[in-house]
């Protein structure tokens, strides 16, 4: 919408009053302080290593325009240079010596230049560097990371949808002894972090003979209790007569949780997977205590350890951090207003 | 009935959508598994009845919470109350309470110096301060976003995304977009000197560290914390805003005389949720700051892991010993918002 239309429909309305000026002001200054970071780091993603360290750094990835000159084997940088007779011309550098750089026309090879360095300026033109992109593919493991990371997020997530729809459908259909108590587990667990019982769960990984495995990744969060309540919460809402008249079918218990409840329950699956699917790509502690060779790291730990190098080299890190934003885009532009009620609803993420 | 020739050759089967095709693979494998299943489930369930079926549903899940959280917390008991490096129970010697009383052989409990562990309270110490700064600016702002979000405004929906999505983002790429920014020749610094002051290394000042590790949490989080509050507003009746109105009630005493009464309860979750995620910050701060300059950053869930898992020597039972601590505290800290949700509700 532009600002103009925006300000008219207000005055239809009504007067303005202070607050709706401050309101549209946090706002505006919010998208630049939310969005912006975001902005700034793709951009930078697609600068040169050397524009990366400049100082201060151009808004837009800018790179030197250089041109091939006949007699010279490798392009040369362009220069707007500023002549002694206060002309100023684009010349490319064929060799610098000291504050005096050697400069040719590239129009004309023959016509040579002595300009003293500081009269060139370097001709830049916008430019985004892909190979920070692709060289990272090629150099490191890179695609090891993503590919573990896809891994794990798509079968964590699989094992989470059934083993706690199975449970919520028990929870939610079944009356049994000893439901109290199975509930009860499931808000204990809701109460013990990871973060509490770090060292134990390495030690039940490491008889499990898991250590380093991806399935160390995804086995130990597999059972969630947020999904279950989610989950239990939906199916509660399910008519029971549907139930009751697929048993008279002598439908089987598996069949009626497989074929009738799952497919019913599908809205609530789809905020599981999508949660289960945020928590997976993103999850850091455990897997940065259980992954140890950097040939099972995730992304987030293949990032951490990237940027923990003495020399980051930042052009790179930057590209890959951008790649592995992009599933969180996409869940973010398509499917946030599925997170928006779950997290209104529940009160967890 | 006979195929009579129509004159037209049947053609070859129309390109079916990619999306069918892979619809219909996973229609098929999907009934593939629930025939492989049915059949010894049904066996099963002849064996133990209808109604037991529901331990059968129930046991995966409670196998992974038993052997993942159950049994873990149990030896991470046992853990705090052996000595030794390693990993195995069995090799393990009692010394009874001894990781606790070294944890806590403390001069006093007020300055981390005095004590044995100095880590370990130096990390309690950046934490209770952390915890502090961020709870009180994580409500306010959330607040704030949310009231406004609450106004008639044009496209909410759109501002409420824009708040939103740092919730999305993992905690590594939060910290490494932040840090990009921060660096001594970043995108700050360039702004402060353009404005002509001096380049500021956030990261070598403690008091610097600390406020953006504030910051950038609340950056991260807020729009979580938000949405909470905006659902509580929505849910503020619109014609006690009206009688207000009719009253030519202050905006201000409305807002203290209705809605902050009434956002009450949404209030307290996000205050608790605030104070029990603060307790056990770890991964922006760890990858921003990496808990230093020296310890200032350093907080309790960083030091546990380093003690367990990246120092020389791994101190597994003086680990278990500081996150049974942790876990105390997390434990009152639930307590008291499950005792403050029932009272709301």
């Amino acid at each position: 919408m532009k600002p103009i239309q925006l300000l008219r429909a207000r005055r239809r309305s009504g007067r303005w009053h202070w607050t709706d000026i401050a309101a549209y002001a946090y706002l505006g200054l919010g998208v630049v302080l939310m969005f912006g970071p975001v902005v700034w780091l793709v951009l930078s993603s697609f600068k040169t290593q050397a524009s990366l360290l400049e100082f201060p750094p151009s808004l837009l990835p800018l790179s030197q325009q250089e041109v091939r000159v006949q007699g010279f084997p490798q392009p040369l940088p362009l220069f707007a240079a500023t002549l002694d007779n206060g002309e100023r011309r684009e010349l490319a550098q064929v060799r610098r010596i000291g504050l005096i750089a050697q400069m040719i026309d590239p129009a004309d090879p023959k016509q040579q230049y002595r300009v003293p360095t500081a009269k060139l300026a370097p001709v830049r033109h916008l430019s985004f560097v892909t190979a920070n992109y692709t060289e990272p593919l090629q150099k490191f493991a890179f695609t090891r990371y993503l590919w573990n990371s896809v891994f794990v997020t798509t079968i964590a997530t699989l094992i989470t949808l059934l083993i706690n729809s199975m449970a919520a459908y028990a929870l939610s259909i079944y009356e049994f002894r000893g439901k109290t108590v199975a509930m009860l587990m499931v808000i204990g667990t809701l109460m013990i972090p990871i973060t509490i019982i770090l060292v134990p769960v390495y030690l039940v990984v490491t008889k499990l003979g898991l250590v380093n495995s991806l399935w160390a990744v995804i086995l130990p969060g597999a059972a969630t209790p947020t999904g279950v309540f989610l989950l239990r919460q939906y199916m509660l809402t399910l008519p029971r007569d549907l139930i009751e008249a697929a048993r008279m079918d002598k439908a089987s218990e598996w069949q009626i949780y497989w074929r009738i409840v799952m497919p019913l329950a599908a809205p609530a699956l789809a905020v599981l997977a999508i949660f289960s699917i945020m928590w997976r790509w993103n999850e850091f502690l455990w897997p940065l205590a259980v992954l140890t060779k950097s040939e099972s790291f995730t992304l987030q730990i293949g990032l951490n350890a990237f940027q923990g190098e003495l020399q980051t080299q930042w052009n790179y890190l930057l590209a890959m951090t951008v790649v592995s934003l992009i599933p969180v885009a996409l869940v973010f532009v398509f499917l946030q207003r599925f997170i928006a009620t779950g997290i209104a609803n529940t009160g967890m993420k | 009935m006979t195929d009579l020739p129509t004159g037209i050759e049947p053609q070859a089967a129309p390109t079916v959508p990619l999306l069918a095709r892979l619809r219909r693979a996973g229609e098929t494998a999907l009934g593939t598994l629930l025939r492989l299943v049915d059949r010894p489930m049904r066996l099963l369930q002849r064996l133990i009845g209808e109604r037991r079926m529901a331990y059968v549903f129930l046991l995966p899940n409670l196998v992974f919470f038993s052997l993942f959280v159950f049994v873990p917390l149990a030896i991470d008991l046992v853990f705090s109350f052996t000595g030794g490096e390693s990993l195995f129970p069995s090799q393990r010697p009692y010394v009874g309470t001894d990781q606790y009383a070294y944890l806590f052989d403390c001069g006093s409990f007020l300055d981390p110096a005095s004590c044995r562990v100095d880590h370990f309270w130096r990390g309690v110490a950046n934490t209770l301060r952390f915890t502090m700064f961020q709870l009180v600016s994580m409500v306010a702002f959330s607040l704030v976003t949310a009231l406004v979000l609450n106004m008639r405004i044009r496209g909410r929906g759109f501002f409420r995304a824009v708040y939103f999505f740092p919730v999305l983002l993992s905690p590594v790429v939060v910290a490494l977009v932040w840090k990009w920014i921060l660096q001594r020749d970043g995108l700050l610094n360039a702004g402060l000197t353009t404005i002509g002051g001096q380049k500021i290394l956030f990261f070598v000042d403690p008091g610097w560290a600390m406020f953006w590790s504030v910051f950038v949490s609340v950056w991260a989080h807020m729009g979580f914390y938000t949405l909470i509050l905006l659902a509580g507003l929505q849910a503020i009746p619109a014609d006690l805003y009206e009688a207000a109105q009719m009253d030519a009630t202050p905006r201000w005493r409305v807002f203290w005389r209705i809605t902050l009464p009434l956002l009450w309860p949404n209030l307290i979750v996000v205050i608790v949720l605030a104070l029990i995620r603060g307790v056990q910050t770890f991964d922006e701060v760890f990858v921003l700051t990496g808990g230093g300059p020296g310890t200032a950053t350093l907080m309790i869930v960083q030091y546990i892991y380093e003690t367990a898992f990246a120092s020389q020597v791994q101190n597994f039972g003086l680990a278990a010993a500081a996150s049974i601590v942790l876990g105390v505290v997390l434990f009152l800290l639930t307590l008291a918002q499950l005792s403050r949700t029932r009272s709301a509700s």
